[in-house]
């Protein structure tokens, strides 16, 4: 195995593209390194991408913000600017792992790890973040929810790397949040998780909406109609009643030892519902 | 495959290390620096026996490759005492019995180091949710929350 630290993108382009045999990129190394220990991959190369200019940095981009693919948990949480604009994709980032994990653990390193259960893809989904992805064939963005192909399986093409995640502007009177499920109260893989984005207009009804799940399907979901219930309402009764029903309704989950598949089909409607009340207060609805 | 050449600094040490692509820097720092202070648990990132300071940040050197740690600042269980003074923490870890088996304790002391030094007066519940990450199959967690709370009030109050 070969380890390189390129300075510059395209550098590290160079390196995965010119590279026959299977190479992985090193952020955190949280997954990668347990999968190299457990010896479930043996790659012939690895490509650090921490010693490259802006992957550490989060940087504020047209009323939104633009992270780094190598910014860890901690320094998310530690970005006021950010924890307040996306508190629920930020929350969600910071369920993973330990303070340890925190500190080296990255949004793009748990949406390329491609897991049906990744805690930051169904907020990140709920909130209609870009991926930025450079290769041999220059730069193009994808939306979030295209990046997972299916269980461990991710959309970049041979060559092709994450540089950052866009997480947009956001209109007056949003708010977001994310909820999972885990048998214990911390550091455990989600059973089921759900995500809520919404933004309010002036009479304090749900203008727009976006809904993702997670651990309840092949890869993480975006939920359209579970959005289009809420959409419309001031999340009376009715409403929550309907998105919980269309979230359940969306799920397509395995039986584990972790869940069956009736209680994640259950439970997800439930933390569906309870994300989308804290987002409405969140962005200062009231009822 | 030839080694790969770390300069980094330990302990506030400039030292430098040939070491193989694959290494953690916890094999590092243990088979080839013989800095045996910084204990292997699980391998994997899930116990915090290994946890050490990278640049400040608190991290388990098993899931740290050797060569991540170029040109980085490396803080171990070696550094914490100043000498043969041991430091606060250390003390009070001895004076609450908060060890047994003693294979977690360096963990816990470099993670529970870096807590106050972010946070002089951390909650119970604070020192908890930082400490999840380490595992101690001894004590029962009670008696090291105890010695940490107790440094922390002990380090304020000097």
């Amino acid at each position: 195995m070969r380890y390189e630290a390129p300075r510059t993108l395209d550098q590290a382009v160079e390196l995965l593209s010119a590279e026959a045999g299977l190479a992985r990129v090193l952020a955190g190394g949280t997954d990668l390194l347990v999968q190299l220990r457990s010896e479930r991959i043996e790659p012939d190369l690895i490509v650090d991408i921490k010693r490259i200019d802006g992957m550490q940095a989060i940087t504020a981009e047209r009323g939104g913000y633009r992270v780094g693919a190598a910014v860890s948990g901690a320094e998310l949480g530690e970005h006021e600017g950010l924890t307040s604009l996306w508190t629920g994709v930020v929350e969600a980032a910071n369920l993973i792992g330990s303070t340890q994990v925190q500190g080296r653990a990255t949004m793009v390193g748990n949406l390329c790890n491609a897991s049906p259960a990744a805690d930051a893809v169904p907020a990140l989904i709920a909130a209609g973040a870009l991926v930025a992805i450079v290769g041999p064939n220059g730069r193009r963005e994808i939306p979030v929810e295209a990046m997972v192909v299916s269980p461990g399986r991710n959309a970049l093409e041979k060559g092709e790397i994450v540089e950052s995640l866009y997480l947009p502007a956001r209109a007056e009177r949003s708010g977001d949040a994310y909820l999972r499920f885990i048998p214990r109260t911390e550091m455990d893989i989600a059973v089921v998780s759900a995500g809520v984005a919404l933004t309010l207009d002036e009479s304090g009804r749900v203008s727009a909406a976006r809904v993702g799940l997670g651990a309840v399907a092949p890869r993480p979901l975006l939920v359209e109609a579970a959005a289009d219930a809420i959409v419309g309402t001031t999340l009376d009764e009715a409403a929550l009643d309907a998105l919980a029903a269309a979230a359940s309704a969306a799920c397509d989950p395995i039986d584990d030892k972790r869940g069956t598949i009736e209680y994640r089909i259950d439970v997800a409607g439930v933390l569906a519902k309870r994300a989308a009340n804290i987002a409405y207060k969140r962005a200062g609805g009231s009822r | 495959m030839s080694q790969i050449h770390v300069s980094t600094t330990i302990n506030g040490d400039q030292t430098e290390y040939l070491c193989e692509a694959e290494e953690t820097l916890l094999d590092v720092l243990r088979d080839r620096l013989g800095m045996t202070g910084t204990k292997e648990g699980c391998g994997t990132g899930d116990c915090g026996a290994c946890s050490v300071t990278l640049d400040g940040r608190l991290v388990c050197s098993c899931l740290v490759l050797g060569a991540e740690a170029e040109g980085r600042s490396v803080g171990t269980i070696e550094g914490v005492a100043d000498g043969d003074k041991l430091h606060p923490l250390q003390k009070k870890f001895l004076e609450h019995a908060a060890l047994q088996c003693g294979v977690c304790t360096p963990g816990f002391l470099v993670a529970a180091k870096a807590l106050l030094e972010q946070n002089n007066d951390p909650s119970e519940e604070e020192v908890r949710y930082w400490l999840a990450g380490n595992l101690c199959r001894c004590t029962g967690y009670d008696k090291i929350i105890r010695a940490v709370l107790d440094t922390a009030q002990e380090m304020r109050s000097a």
